[in-house]
């Protein structure tokens, strides 16, 4: 049984460990929304292929507001 | 209202809209082009998203259920001086951020295109989108771009920008809830350890333990428990600290003495290798006791985050007219004295000043209570937060802010709501004699021992302590809170603290405001004396006026009308034009009498609450129209259901008290208690004086109200009111009305009644257990199974227990 000196402190050092990844886990604000970065990361697999935004960063915009509003019904 | 709507049923090739894929109506359908949009502010987000290459956005886009509407406005005051100083955060590498509320935001795909598609603007860092909460938090680089391109851009996608004010305190609250998991986190792997190396030491008793071993768990319960209840647990030491500094008995004291008594006897027996040790417990209990503390913090914040929403949503713009007769929109804030305001019909004043062009009427309900508009011309005082109902009119700015006639009412509001007395809830008042009664048990168990058995005394005093420790009240409590709020929040019902649910479940005095909360603040056609036949004429007639009266007349008689011709209105007077060869006249007795040249029949006297209107035909007056606000059809089920259960109604309102009478002969409420004529002052004097007899609860919709609502035991703020009452009050009725009044009684209701039940049981477990150590037959693993089978049991209790109706009807 004197086996349990040594697995009695391995079993509380992985406890240890999992108790850290969670507070970093919680600290750096991971559990602060449980819903977008989960259809963020969806999201961000498939497009990309023209390149992501920032690479047309320079492409003049019309300007959106001045565009004919819709009338309102 | 002449526009020519394009025919929305689709045609019989269906053709669907690239954007929204909603169908393209028959009118937009251009023949043979590949890509159809069904309108242009489709047509707007298409080119935006193609001329990026981000067409993939389509492969994800989720079939809409409405198209996409952007506002069009020009957001101009999100570059305002005072915009900023609110909303705006500045960082210390020279960028900006700032939180935005979303309008729209709704599935995967508007993640996407919310986050990639204004990174396209030179100077846009980032946009992270938090789609529960439909909040976006924008950081960008102001010299490069203004806020208001950002926002014009993601209005023009289809998503309405709001600014978000709390995001501030939002800050501060991600924290708490941040170091509030960790401490869970910590609390939780702790006790799940302690509590494996007991179950080695009970076993061992029955299957027997080297001593040697017994030794050596038990020192790992105490190297385990010391961290949990340091660092986790010092929250209940640091409260019942405080609560005994200011003499004052809270929850957090018998818990505080239940798990230090625990631990300090277990790490003395654990040191002199004797008797129990109590570490599982108390290692337990402080997880269970944080878990319910988060729960309960989570569902009073969601509420409160709801009324947030409501306040982000509201219009917090004013537009001034510059010195190049430009109007500028800019945020209400930046309204200084001198300024002239621009303000077209159905706008709310943004401050108080004198008209200094047009002629309106203004509606001072939300101020005064006063239900019927008043008419207003060049030269007449007005104020902020006053809607103008029928005519654009220019004001010169006299006050604005805080000097204003509403920052004063809104400082009033504050002070009443500091001077109101800390109410003690429930369990905190059973906190008190729970402590006495454990106390003097404890004191008797060991006195008892010490005759007997001097040996045993301290243990069996300290099992009295743990054993009684209050955890099943402390966790019921909040568990059967929390769903009850929860529940609330899905049936409309907003209740910002758990405290209101207590103060509401006894009956009391019950104060009503008229306009807006019994009535629906809108004025109606209730009477019509005369012959019908001339209502369509009347009709035709109306529909050239934006005045209320005209808008009632066109409710009350919908479909097709006449036209009518050489219309000509006098405002403050009256309407009159020429509508199926007629000479139609309609308006204030006083003005028709003037220019009538008789009178067919004479009319019964009209009642006081209504406000009389005439209707004169080729110049000989035919028919009169009473006009009033009238009273919400569930509200007179509402007071007799209310009455019935030992309320005391009356109605405290600012409007006329002839009207208010009325109001009150309706819904049958006495006289007496029926007082009109109310300044904000007096109705927060009023609930004042009735608070001495007993709690108030006082219900209410306008700035008028909410200093009353502020000082009043529980304030209700109802929907469509102003947000100074929403700021003010305890509980928010979301769907407007006070039909749900009956709904939140009765949940509150039964929520007390179901957190007794807990403290009853509770009451049972401990009393049994008290006994038990009391005669010295309480062991340590006896006190492990029944700590926490009596927690476990009164939380499922509270879960399940039916408060409000779980699901929406």
């Amino acid at each position: 049984m004197s086996v349990l000196y040594v697995l009695v402190p391995v079993a509380l050092a992985l406890a240890a460990c999992a108790v850290f990844a969670y507070t970093w886990s919680s600290r750096t604000g991971q559990f602060d929304d449980l819903t977008t970065p989960a259809l963020r990361a969806i999201l961000d697999e498939a497009p990309n292929r023209s390149g992501s935004a920032a690479a047309v960063v320079e492409t003049p915009l019309e300007k959106p507001h001045e565009t004919p509003r819709r009338r309102a019904e | 209202m002449t526009a020519i709507k394009p025919d929305r049923v689709a045609t019989a090739r269906e053709v669907h809209c690239t954007h929204c894929t909603l169908p393209v109506p028959a009118g937009f359908v251009v023949e043979g082009a590949a890509r159809q949009f069904c309108c242009s502010a489709c047509r707007t987000a298409y080119a935006i998203i193609h001329e990026h290459g981000l067409d993939d956005y389509y492969a994800f886009a989720e079939r809409r259920d409405r198209p996409v509407t952007s506002s069009g406005r020009a957001y101009e005051e999100f570059d305002h001086e005072a915009f900023r100083t609110i909303y705006v955060r500045e960082g210390a590498d020279g960028l900006s951020e700032c939180d935005l509320y979303l309008d729209g935001v709704h599935c995967a795909s508007c993640v996407w295109l919310v986050e990639k598609v204004p990174l396209a603007i030179p100077g846009v860092i980032s946009a992270e989108l938090d789609i529960g909460h439909a909040r976006c938090r924008v950081r960008w680089d102001r010299s490069r771009t203004p806020l208001s391109a950002i926002a014009r851009f993601l209005d023009a996608l289809g998503y309405v920008a709001h600014p978000f004010r709390g995001a501030r305190a939002e800050e501060l609250r991600r924290r708490e809830d941040r170091a509030a998991l960790v401490n869970i986190g910590i609390a939780g792997a702790i006790a799940g350890n302690v509590m494996m190396i007991a179950l080695a030491i009970y076993a061992g008793w029955f299957g027997g333990i080297d001593a040697e071993f017994e030794r050596y768990f038990r020192w790992w319960s105490f190297l385990l428990t010391t961290p949990t209840m340091i660092w986790p647990g010092r929250v209940f030491f640091k409260s019942a600290w405080g609560a005994l500094r200011q003499r004052a008995l809270h929850m957090d004291v018998p818990i505080a003495v239940a798990i230090g008594a625990g631990y300090l006897r277990g790490a003395v027996n654990t040191f002199t290798d004797t008797g129990p040790i109590y570490f599982d417990g108390v290692a337990t209990l402080i997880f269970l006791l944080l878990v319910g503390r988060f729960l309960q913090q989570g569902a009073q914040r969601a509420a409160a985050d709801s009324a947030e929403l409501l306040f982000s949503l509201a219009p917090n713009t004013a537009r001034v007219v510059g010195d190049d007769d430009v109007i500028r929109e800019v945020p209400t804030e930046a309204v200084l004295p001198g300024a002239v305001l621009d303000v077209r019909a159905g706008d709310t004043l943004a401050a108080d000043g004198v008209i200094v062009e047009g002629r309106s009427a203004i509606d001072l309900s939300l101020l005064t209570g006063e239900s019927r508009p008043v008419s207003v011309g060049k030269g007449a005082q007005v104020f902020g937060g006053t809607v103008n109902v029928s005519a654009p009119i220019r004001v010169a700015v006299t006050r604005s802010g805080e000097s204003s006639r509403i920052g004063q009412l809104l400082k009033d509001v504050e002070e009443s709501a500091r001077r109101r007395a800390p109410v003690v809830k429930m369990a905190d008042r059973m906190a008190g004699a729970f402590i006495a009664v454990v106390l003097v048990g404890a004191a008797a168990t060991y006195w008892m021992w010490m005759r007997r058995d001097p040996s045993q005394a301290l243990d069996n005093a300290i099992a009295m302590l743990v054993v009684t420790c209050p955890c099943a009240l402390a966790l019921a409590t909040p568990m059967a809170i929390t769903v009850a709020i929860g529940r609330a929040a899905r049936r409309g019902i907003l209740i910002k603290g758990g405290d209101a649910l207590e103060r509401l479940a006894t009956p009391g005095r019950l104060l009503l405001d008229k306009t807006g909360t019994l009535t629906t603040g809108r004025l109606e056609l209730e009477t019509w004396d005369g012959d019908r036949s001339w209502r369509p004429l009347v009709a035709a007639l109306e529909q050239h006026s934006r005045h209320p009266v005209a808008a009632a007349v066109l409710r009350a008689e919908p479909g097709e009308l006449a036209r009518a011709e050489a219309v000509q209105e006098t405002i403050g007077g009256g309407i009159r034009g020429r509508v199926a060869g007629h000479d139609l006249m309609i308006g204030k007795p006083s003005w028709v009498m003037e220019h009538a040249n008789g009178v067919r029949e004479s009319f019964a006297p009209l009642d006081a609450a209504l406000t009389p209107v005439l209707v004169a035909v080729d110049g000989i007056v035919v028919a009169r129209m009473g006009f009033g606000d009238p009273i919400r059809p569930e509200a007179a089920e509402a007071v007799r259901a209310l009455r019935a259960r030992g309320w005391q109604i009356g109605i405290l309102s600012g409007d006329d008290p002839r009207v208010v009478a009325s109001v009150g002969r309706t819904l049958g409420i006495a006289a007496q208690d029926c007082r009109g004529g109310a300044s904000p002052e007096d109705k927060r004097a009023a609930v004042e004086q009735a608070l001495l007899e007993g709690p108030v609860v006082m219900v209410g919709d306008g700035v008028n109200d909410a200093a009353a609502i502020a000082s009043a035991s529980v304030g209700i703020g109802v929907r469509g009111g102003a947000e100074a009452c929403l700021a003010a009050s305890d509980v928010f009725l979301a769907k407007g009305g006070i039909g749900t009044l009956i709904e939140l009684e009765t949940g509150a209701r039964r929520t007390v009644t179901l957190i007794r039940l807990a403290i009853g049981f509770s009451l049972f477990y401990n009393i049994v257990g008290a006994a038990m150590a009391f005669t010295g037959i309480m062991d340590p693993l006896i006190a492990a199974i029944v700590m926490p089978t009596s927690s476990l049991s009164v939380v499922i209790a509270a879960w399940r227990g039916r408060t409000f109706p779980e699901s929406v009807a």
